[in-house]
């Protein structure tokens, strides 16, 4: 049985707020599912008189649209994995691991954090054409493999971890990967997580390097496909709020689901990071 | 790759030199640190130092570049194009540090109040944060829009005059920031949030026993309570106002008539647009310098007033 809350000012202030945020992107929604003649219409209407489809048939069938999200869910997908598994073992390196040349290595790696992407962007692009990948996607998400925070943030993790059950492990004769893989992994799954939304946040937003990296068409990125085709038609609204949707429905669905793990990760990144 | 130990046989058959497992060890250490730490260094430290180099010569990326010394930078401090950017950067980080931190207090300290559809604000208002900043400049458009948006239909019904908003010279840089917060300012709220909730409740019960108003525990414990927090929500939301990018490309390019124009975007044109790459990492550079400055400067005074955070 819930006690019910007497009423509070605070909502005077809150309920406004709320639908601030939340109106535009129910706009979004609903604009996609508009004919063109009804978007034009004077006043602007809300809502759909019927559920008209144009706007993604027209996206789907004019564009490579559907290749664009593909092409972000690999990049995405790529970053993801990468930043786990390289991440979480150089996390556990600098943690417990005593190597020669440590100290300075991790030095480095919090001091890149300081350097922004305008910065890095000229000589990467130069860089990823000495090796050939620019206008490939694994330009899109080789800079994504890895991250100065990601490191951080596992070592952070593993430096909190109580060091006993991997000392008992080693006595029963674990070898270290043994010992990282079988006791120490399982235990990280929450800062695992953390990781995972960070990135998968970070790499399906990004604009700016895709932008620079990728010209063909077909490599584009959702982000940088939905850019360029916003430049050509700039009043095919909802083709453009249709491609809106595809960009980004799939994080706004995994943030209602998984609402407290996303919360956590910004609340992590913000207090620690 | 079993280490050896005292207790077990072999350390007494095989002996191991110290030097011989240090060796071991480190190699271990460095299998797993090691491609993670070169992935970082050569795509961070590695390309910082280059763009030095690059900005201290005159180049498009094809033919060889001309060696030009500092002068790159002392075009720059003249170039009226640079000065107008740096212009629009700084109004738009001076208006929108402030407003996203004040905000993001208050909308806090609502959130955090127990009553009824808490939950269901708190998801409004964090949502627009997932949604990328490029999707967010596509909409905005939308919403925006002279001739059809929703803002001029609320300002008619209010009896307010049309406006162009994004395409007017005059406006277009405040509603960028309006976007730019409504975007940021769920990331905010959660930190103070966070923080907010961090505070002592015997705290705040022993001074509304003492009989101190809710403004006074506001004034005297809460903010205080949440001075460090801030510190870090200044550097983190400055960094964002200079760096920002994809909302600029997706809603004016720059525009109207360069009014939106901000260094981030200048340095992508030089270099990209007009392939200027020697240029273009100078000023690159001299942005870099100015954001450390303005970190350390947030630091130092934040230093003074005596909290401690990095």
């Amino acid at each position: 049985m819930r006690r019910r809350l007497p009423f509070s000012p605070w909502h005077l202030l809150l309920m406004p707020l709320a639908l601030l945020f939340v109106l535009p992107l129910v706009q979004m929604v609903l604009t996609s599912f508009m004919s063109s003649a009804e978007i034009n219409q004077f006043p602007p209407k809300l809502i759909p008189t019927s559920l008209h489809l144009e706007g993604y048939r027209a996206l789907l069938t004019e564009t490579p649209a559907l290749r664009w999200f593909g092409n972000t869910v690999l990049v995405s997908t790529v970053a993801v994995l990468a930043h786990l598994v390289l991440c979480s073992m150089a996390g556990y390196g600098f943690a417990r691991l005593k190597f020669a040349g440590r100290g300075l290595a991790f030095l480095v790696i919090v001091a890149t954090v300081m350097i922004p992407i305008q910065l890095l962007m000229i000589p990467t692009y130069l860089m990823f054409a000495r090796l050939g990948i620019v206008d490939t996607l694994a330009s899109a998400f080789v800079p994504w493999l890895a991250s100065a925070f990601g490191i951080f943030l596992m070592r952070q993790f593993f430096l909190a971890l109580p060091v006993e059950l991997e000392e008992a492990a080693r006595i029963d004769g674990c070898g270290t990967r043994r010992t990282f893989r079988s006791i120490v992994l399982p235990l990280a799954r929450p800062a695992l997580a953390t990781l995972a939304v960070f990135t998968l946040l970070s790499s399906w937003n990004d604009l700016l390097w895709p932008l620079i990296a990728i010209s063909d068409d077909n490599r584009f990125t959702l982000q940088v496909g939905l850019a360029n085709f916003q430049g050509m038609r700039r009043t095919e609204w909802s083709q453009l709020m249709a491609g809106n949707v595809l960009a980004t429905a799939p994080l706004i669905l995994a943030f209602l689901f998984a609402q407290r793990k996303f919360i956590a990760t910004m609340t992590f990144s913000g207090l620690k990071g | 790759m079993a280490l050896t130990f005292a207790a077990t046989p072999h350390a007494a058959v095989r002996k191991v030199s110290p030097r011989g497992r240090a060796v071991r060890r480190s190699l271990t250490g460095w299998a797993f640190a090691g491609p993670a730490t070169f992935l970082v260094v050569g795509l961070s430290l590695f390309p910082a130092i280059w763009a030095f180099f690059i900005s201290r010569a005159r180049w498009n990326g094809i033919s060889p570049g001309v060696p030009v010394g500092w002068s790159n930078y002392e075009r720059l401090a003249t170039d009226p194009d640079m000065l107008a950017a740096a212009r629009h950067t700084l109004l738009l980080t001076v208006l929108f540090v402030p407003s996203s931190i004040i905000l993001g207090i208050v909308v806090a300290i609502a959130l955090n109040q127990r009553i009824r559809l808490i939950g269901f604000y708190r998801t409004c208002i964090f949502v627009p944060y997932v949604a990328s900043a490029a999707a967010t400049g596509i909409l905005a458009g939308f919403v925006f829009n002279p001739q059809f948006g929703a803002a001029n239909d609320v300002l008619r019904h209010l009896g307010i005059p049309q406006q162009q908003f994004l395409e007017s010279p005059s406006q277009a840089l405040f509603v960028i920031c309006l976007i730019a917060l409504w975007g940021e300012v769920g990331f905010c709220t959660v930190i103070y949030l966070a923080a907010l909730q961090d505070i002592p409740r015997e705290l705040v019960e022993a001074a509304t026993m003492d009989g101190a108003s809710r403004w006074r525990v506001f004034r005297h414990i809460t903010l205080p309570e949440l001075r460090p927090v801030t510190v870090f929500t200044g550097v983190w939301q400055t960094i964002t106002a200079v760096q920002l990018f994809d909302l600029i490309y997706t809603t004016t390019r720059g525009g109207p008539l360069n009014s939106t124009q901000t260094v981030v975007y200048y340095i992508y044109e030089l270099a990209f647009q007009t392939q200027r790459l020697g240029y273009g990492a100078a000023a690159a550079y001299l942005l870099f310098a100015v954001t450390l400055m303005l970190t350390a400067g947030i630091i130092w005074y934040s230093r003074r007033r005596g909290s401690e955070v990095f």
